[in-house]
């Protein structure tokens, strides 16, 4: 329990390069790590469902040599770590098994619906960012006073109100009520498939194509889906931002940039702000990854054909290959996410090493 | 001045400087925390809506004017009404009484969770805090894992694995809530782990579980139940959620998040079936998030003044 009491000597010759290296080795290793244990989770998961997959292709009236058979085709009888052994080399050969609501591989069903994804998650997040960091650096500037205590309110409620619920209530007021914005599914009947499918972002496709009705349509479609995620990142980052501005504004280089008369707005949007910009892009990439979870629900509310209704309706089918691949797709973008602002905030902050 | 006068009221002895007992001292932090927290006025409302989840489940079975699960089907879909204040469903039965019954399932789905992941993550969080070491790099790597999906896609793959049902729903939350709770404990041991008191148990030769247990647990609680409380709206909205998608508790139990997935189909003409059990979600999980902000609070004297 004593900390190391031999101190190493100071390596001064390339102690810096060999800092680098390890600091990069570990990652890599925490990396591998957590890479692996995403797939232990998914192959615990895989084995733990009471439904016995060979029983489910033969049927139970099956002889018992065939039950066997196919148990042998399946990799079943071999013990337990090799099975997880072939898992983890399929999984990185891009293997995640075949669908058996749709007929084809996990992955290629995953690589179309994807993008529908990206695309309302992006315009989330977007919409998160423009109006969440303003109301957080407000709500910090005029601290404790109703300005504040209304950002904290919206926040609280955003954190507080289901996401299925307030899309119901969503599409029953600006859709059915006032026809505002365009109702389930990305885009209208008549406007599918108008655009060919480039980057799979109807919105990008259809620019590209000129085919501005459909962008039109298709605006008008996402427009209510990702202004509710906006919202839900909106709480976190107007929250995160306000206590990150806090911690700057009661710093001493504002008071001299005050004292030597720099304009109180400069002050905040440049000098504060900028010193904010490292840990606010962690919390915006954070809360991007995390409008993967919320996707789920909203775009079951919205029939929004992407990842998350695909892995709802792969569950309720007790299709497991496609539920595990999905769960591994998000839990790998997630990390992915997590990583990158990890070495953002090393690479961009002197303070990090 | 003198403390044994008998003019002495409660609030003099409570704020005596002199306690003549621990009791008394304690009674008398007490009694200043709760002074501190009466002036936040969003965290009393915040109280005011948990007591008021508690007492409506208390009670659910006098103060709900009709059965939740009987069924009338001439009176299906009636907009709200002096007889049915919230209106009908489907199936003619009394939103009120369904939502008043429903408060049940939240609270019991939230104290089993927290039940079992509470304990486990407080238990992790102090193992890997307190023997440090490779101990602490596994059990930390572990709990990075299971931070690394996001809760409620973790959450639906359990429970697909598990069948659909409210037991597998809170085992499927519970093994989702268990990290956050062992970073935060494991965040309050490290800064433990180090003082005299510690120091001094163990040359007593207090065995390494003992102090665990004995001296480090208790005073790791106080920020556990805050992140706890902040988290109970989190577990509320988890459990809506796989109740909106069926994996939750079945029908015809009057569970909030299935009553709005119920309500759907009928969003566009009987808007009160699928929205009056959202605002339910809503007010408790509010509650929840305004009294754990409250807590927090109180506990972090930076954040309160200056």
């Amino acid at each position: 329990m004593s900390d190391t009491l031999v101190k190493r000597p100071p390596n001064l010759i390339g102690s810096r390069l060999g800092r680098h290296a390890r600091s990069l080795g570990g990652i890599l290793a925490s990396i591998a790590f957590t890479f692996l244990g995403l797939l232990c989770i998914t192959f615990v998961i895989g084995r733990v469902i009471p439904i016995d997959p060979a029983l489910a292709i033969v049927g139970d009236r099956a002889p018992a040599h065939v039950y066997d058979r196919a148990r042998e085709e399946l990799g079943l009888n071999l013990p337990i770590w090799q099975q997880f052994f072939i898992y983890v080399g399929q999984v990185l050969r891009g293997d995640f098994g075949t669908s058996i609501l749709t007929g084809r591989p996990v992955m290629e069903d995953i690589a179309r619906v994807f993008p529908a994804t990206l695309e309302l998650a992006t315009l989330g997040i977007i919409i998160g960012v423009v109006f969440g960091v303003p109301m957080g650096v407000l709500a910090a500037v005029k601290r404790d006073r109703w300005a504040d205590q209304l950002v904290r309110v919206i926040g609280l409620v955003g954190y507080s109100v289901p996401i299925f619920w307030l899309g119901l209530v969503g599409l029953l007021i600006f859709y059915a009520r006032l026809g505002w914005v365009g109702g389930s599914g990305r885009l209208d009947f008549f406007h599918e498939g108008i655009a060919p499918t480039i980057t799979g972002v109807i919105l990008i496709d259809s620019a590209i194509a000129g085919e501005w009705d459909v962008f039109r349509n298709a605006l008008h479609h996402i427009l209510l889906p990702a202004a509710l995620l906006g919202y839900f990142s909106l709480a976190y980052i107007s929250r995160m931002t306000r206590s990150l501005m806090l911690e700057q504004l009661n710093q001493e280089y504002i008071i001299t940039a005050r004292v030597k008369g720099v304009s109180e707005r400069r002050v905040i949007w440049v000098h504060a702000l900028r010193n904010i910009l490292v840990p606010l892009i962690t919390v915006i990439a954070l809360s991007y990854a995390s409008l993967l979870e919320g996707s789920v629900l909203t775009e079951i509310v919205f029939a929004w054909p992407g990842l998350g209704r695909y892995l709802t309706n792969a569950l309720l089918a007790a299709d497991m290959a496609a539920v595990l691949g999905a769960t591994f797709v998000v839990g790998l973008v997630f990390v992915g996410v997590n990583l990158l602002s990890d070495l953002l905030y090393r690479l961009v902050d002197p303070r990090a090493k | 001045m003198s403390g044994s006068a008998p003019s002495t009221t409660w609030r003099d002895w409570l704020l005596s400087d002199r306690p003549q007992s621990a009791t008394q001292a304690r009674l008398g932090q007490a009694w200043l925390s709760w002074r501190a927290f009466r002036r936040n006025r969003l965290a009393m409302l915040g109280l005011g809506l948990i007591l008021l989840l508690l007492i409506v489940a208390a009670l659910a079975p006098w103060i709900s004017p009709y059965e939740p699960n009987v069924q009338n089907l001439r009176l299906r879909l009636q907009p709200p009404s002096a007889a049915h204040w919230l209106g009908t469903d489907e199936l003619g039965r009394d939103i009120l009484s369904r939502i008043i019954h429903g408060s049940r399932i939240t609270l019991y789905i939230v104290t089993l969770v927290v039940v079992i992941a509470a304990p486990l993550g407080l238990l992790i969080g102090t193992v890997s805090g307190y023997f440090g070491g490779w101990i602490d790099a596994v059990l930390m790597r572990v709990t990075d894992i299971f931070l690394a999906f996001p809760r409620l896609i973790l959450a639906l793959a359990f429970v697909a694995a598990l069948g659909p049902g409210i037991e597998n729903a809170v085992i499927a939350i519970a093994i989702t809530a268990w990290p956050t709770y062992a970073r935060v404990a494991r965040a309050e041991t490290l800064t433990l782990r180090r003082s005299d008191f510690i120091a001094a148990a163990r040359i007593q030769g207090t065995g390494s579980l003992r102090i665990i247990g004995r001296h480090i647990m208790p005073l790791c609680l106080p920020s556990v139940i805050v992140r706890i409380t902040l988290d109970m709206a989190g577990i509320i909205l988890t459990a809506a959620g796989l109740g909106f998608l069926g994996l939750g508790a079945q029908p015809p139990a009057p569970e909030w998040g299935a009553m709005i997935s119920t309500g759907r189909a009928y969003l566009l003409d009987q808007w009160w079936v699928a929205t009056m059990p959202g605002i339910a979600i809503c007010l408790v999980s509010l509650g929840f998030n305004l009294l754990g902000d409250g807590l927090r609070d109180l506990l972090d004297p930076k954040r309160r003044g200056g």
